[in-house]
């Protein structure tokens, strides 16, 4: 019988898009039965649309710059958008995959992908902005996979 | 070595190589090899971790300048 993974997504920046997506398509490479539940603004990721996706470098001291960058410049208009476009021109050319492609790989290796019907509830979600094939669910959905799986991550 | 298939990952960075390894084994019958060629050094690794966890057997490794090249025999 197949190891199983379950994930939960909590994240919707640029950033941490990637974990959930990264070890998932592994996962599914290697035999695992993988299961993501996407919660709260990990559900920016289940979107058709995913340039809501972005990487701020407010409250991210870590975060590589091309020039030292006081907090309060950070902070201008644009700079998000900057800084987003900047990671996604770096992982273009370090060959890693833009996150779409990632998200494809793990919908045709079928990973399953749960979104978190209370947070389309809190926050007014469309469901017509999200893509095919997800279900959608709560957190007993959730354990009913997560309680026979071999590894559980919280991203 | 003799190989049915090559799959070229050159440029490519985790976790592609392996994903992609993967699904081109899928198409692949059990006993053929698979030619993998990649640039990513975490896939010397991996590559191995992947066979390990596979069950497809990693009969040949190589480095040719700076690609690493791998034989995996489809379990």
């Amino acid at each position: 019988m197949s190891k199983k993974l379950a994930m939960i997504a909590s994240k919707g920046t640029l950033d941490w898009a990637y974990p959930p997506f990264i070890l998932g398509s592994t996962a599914a490479s290697l035999g695992y039965e993988v299961a993501i539940f996407f919660t709260f603004y990990g559900l920016e990721l289940l979107k058709k649309d995913l340039s809501g996706v972005k990487v701020s470098p407010l409250a991210n001291p870590a975060m590589p710059m091309p020039v030292p960058m006081p907090v309060l410049v950070q902070a201008l208009p644009g700079m998000e958008a900057m800084a987003t476009m900047m990671m996604k021109q770096k992982i273009a050319k370090k060959g890693v995959a833009n996150l779409e492609s990632l998200r494809d790989m793990c919908r045709e290796l079928d990973v399953r992908f749960i979104g978190c019907q209370m947070t389309i509830d809190l926050f007014d979600m469309n469901p017509d902005d999200f893509i095919d094939g997800i279900e959608l669910g709560g957190a007993a959905t959730f354990f009913e996979f997560a309680g026979e799986a071999d590894i559980t991550l919280f991203i | 070595m003799q190989f049915d298939k090559t799959l070229d990952a050159r440029g490519l960075n985790c976790p592609l190589p392996i994903v992609k390894t993967k699904k081109t084994l899928s198409e692949m019958s059990s006993g053929q090899v698979l030619k993998v060629i990649a640039t990513d050094p975490g896939s010397v690794k991996d590559m191995s971790a992947f066979a390990k966890q596979t069950g497809n057997e990693l009969v040949g490794q190589e480095q040719e300048g700076n690609a690493y090249v791998f034989y995996l025999k489809k379990a």
